[in-house]
């Protein structure tokens, strides 16, 4: 094979290499972007203001947490929320005192809300205070955590009032 | 750690056209290497592509039927690594008249063999949650095994190889995966008690003593065999894995802080008692001297690879047409130098990015997916693969000590390849979880008993005569 040939088939491979690359980096395309969505979230929080009282209708794309009604998210900061009531299901009535400490709900005798339904999984969901807000978490769980009747895919701020269901249980936090 | 929601979209096709690019690149690359050295084809060089093929293919069938949802990046860079450090491996042969390419190729079907196993019988990683101690003791037993006399080996000071017969292995390198495994189940189990509960002296909050007992122990002991064995690389990996699966679990600063304090004490202890250590550092520093150049175990090593890497230049030699093979362990350790030679700037950075991208992509599944294990366990051992790179690359360049670690996928070495191998097979799993669409249906019965009498679109609290049963 002639020289030239040789330095082309060369030159090829590197090319081929960096095109490999390329398709790889164009075609996860917006998958990477993970900081968009948390910049979009301030001017989505402000838009549902407008409409209040349709949170718990239909799952809607932004946390449901904050498409409360009311639109508080430019308020003075609030203070934590102090305790966990129960609502629905087995335990209905209970109210746990939140301490501003980190609680996780499940079936596992070492959960701090046990809550004895099949339809929970040991260790289901966890609720975590951050500044003045709580975080709810869904663990992994196998029938999922609802918030204000959608399902977690993620960790989303749950604002008081909002129910929380967890298998058979709904849950409320209050001011 | 932020939460991120993957269009559920399979993209199985986009893996399958990138893998058959991939392959294509392996063939290329073993071809050229025949051309530039002037040899004939043989069909061993067909047999080479071949086999490694047939299992990415058969990979690729594995992942549409049982991890449907699971990354499409992760496949194609990692056949892509191991058919250029396979086609390298056996340019290398040629030169010594060794055979390391067929028992690379031997290792990448095993390899690949366990990590399909892995994929088809796991389903779910969340389930090595359940048997986090486990991990723990057989992580401890892999690490002893080479200091029993008879069983371990000692190459070239350390004593880190079993002999199995056949051949030698590493298992260092399975206990590093099973350490992460250990780390990800215990924290994600204890994250807020190691956050929370505990003395608080100024700003910092101390955790109690027998929350982080686990952990310092798992450390203790795999740093402790890794000081007997006189294996620097392994021992910076475990201490990197452990200090970044903390900070993963914690987000606190504070603990990369102690940890890097305790790497520079701890690295200038090592550096005045172990000789070996203190060698390494000089060889380092002056490499360049003649007498630290001529000494054995001196930095004749390092200077011929750098030697390499500059004869490569921007575009490389060509493959086949530089003379990578005067470097000792130019296949291993060194393939890094192997290839900036022959491919040059261009493909040695190409490489890198391959490797930067494959990190990206593990570190994505973790970002995805939703349960705290998952996340811990796949950001561990992405991190664990980054650490490792850069461990390795830098050595090669001389940005850092050159220790003995292996570049992933790329250089001889049985172990390091199983054990890459199963970590893509154990971050695809997660990445499965991340990307798949969330099941909304009727709800399964977690325990067992009673079920299947519940719909879901019932309000809950009835009770139960209203409901239809039976309907599932």
């Amino acid at each position: 094979m002639s020289e030239l040939a040789v330095a082309a088939l060369r030159l090829g491979l590197l090319l081929v290499l960096w095109i490999l690359i390329i398709s790889i980096v164009s075609s996860q395309g917006r998958d990477l972007m993970v900081g968009r969505r948390n910049k979009v979230r301030p001017q989505a929080a402000a838009a549902p203001a407008a409409r209040p009282a349709s949170s718990t209708a239909a799952p809607v794309a932004e946390a449901p947490g904050q498409a409360t009604p009311g639109g508080g998210q430019q308020a003075a900061p609030r203070p934590l929320p102090r305790q966990l009531e129960v609502t629905e299901g087995p335990l209905s009535g209970q109210v746990i005192d939140l301490h501003g400490e980190p609680l996780m709900l499940g079936r596992a005798q070492e959960a701090d809300l046990v809550l004895d339904d099949d339809y929970v999984s040991g260790r289901h969901a966890r609720l975590f205070p951050q500044g003045s807000r709580w975080f709810l978490e869904d663990l992994g769980s196998t029938n999922g955590t609802y918030v204000g009747g959608s399902q977690l895919a993620r960790t989303v701020a749950v604002d008081p009032g909002t129910p929380i269901r967890i298998g058979k249980t709904v849950l409320v936090l209050r001011p | 750690m932020p939460q991120v929601i993957s269009p559920a979209r399979p993209r199985r096709t986009t893996e399958l056209v990138l893998l058959l690019l991939a392959l294509g690149i392996g063939l290329g690359a073993h071809l050229l290497s025949a051309i530039g050295m002037d040899r004939e084809v043989t069909a061993e060089y067909w047999i080479q592509t071949g086999v490694l093929a047939i299992m990415a293919l058969l990979f690729h069938l594995v992942l549409r039927l049982k991890a449907r949802y699971a990354d499409p990046y992760i496949l194609p860079i990692a056949v892509t690594l191991n058919g250029l450090g396979i086609a390298m491996i056996h340019r290398l042969d040629l030169e010594s008249g060794d055979n390391a390419a067929d028992r690379q190729l031997l290792w990448t079907v095993v390899a690949m063999g366990a990590a399909l196993v892995v994929l088809w019988f796991l389903r779910d990683h969340r389930l090595l949650r359940r048997r986090t101690y486990l991990f723990l003791i057989a992580a401890g037993l892999l690490l002893v095994l080479p200091l029993i006399p008879g069983l371990g080996m000692e190459i070239n000071g350390a004593r880190i190889w079993i002999n199995l017969g056949v051949g030698s292995f590493q298992p260092g390198e399975v206990a590093k995966i099973m350490l992460a495994i250990f780390f990800a189940g215990y924290l994600s189990a204890n994250r807020d008690l190691i956050l929370l509960a505990g003395k608080k002296v100024g700003p910092v909050t101390f955790p109690r003593f027998r929350d982080m007992a686990p952990l310092v122990i798992a450390w203790i002991i795999s740093m402790g065999v890794l000081v007997f064995q006189r294996d620097l690389g392994s021992a910076i990996l475990f201490f990197g894995l452990f200090m970044a699966m903390i900070y993963l679990a914690t987000s606190r600063v504070s603990w990369i802080i102690l940890g890097l304090a305790l790497v520079g004490v701890g690295g200038l202890i090592a550096i005045n008692t172990i000789s070996h250590v203190g060698l390494r550092v000089s060889a380092w520093l002056n490499a360049f001297d003649p007498e630290v150049y001529n000494r054995t175990g001196g930095s004749f090593q390092i200077v011929q690879g750098l030697f390499g890497l500059a004869s490569g230049g921007l575009l490389g030699t060509g493959l086949g047409e530089g003379r990578p093979d005067i470097v000792a362990y130019a296949n291993s350790d060194m393939i890094v130098a192997s290839f900036g030679e022959e491919l040059g700037f261009v493909g040695l950075a190409a490489i890198i990015m391959l490797l930067l991208l494959l990190v990206t992509r593990m570190m994505r599944a973790a970002l995805g997916t939703r349960d705290t294990f998952g996340k811990l366990l796949a950001a561990g051992l992405a991190f664990t693969m980054a650490l490792q790179c850069f461990v390795v690359i830098g050595g090669v360049t001389m940005v850092i000590p050159l220790t003995g670690l292996t570049t992933p996928f790329m250089a001889a070495g049985g172990s390091s390849l199983l054990a890459n191998w199963i970590v893509v097979a154990l971050v695809l799993l997660v990445s499965q979880a991340a990307r798949r669409p969330v099941v909304v249906g009727p709800m399964v019965n977690a325990s067992g008993t009673g079920s299947g009498h519940q719909d879901r679109s019932e309000p809950t609290s009835l009770p139960a005569p209203t409901t239809p049963g039976g309907e599932r």
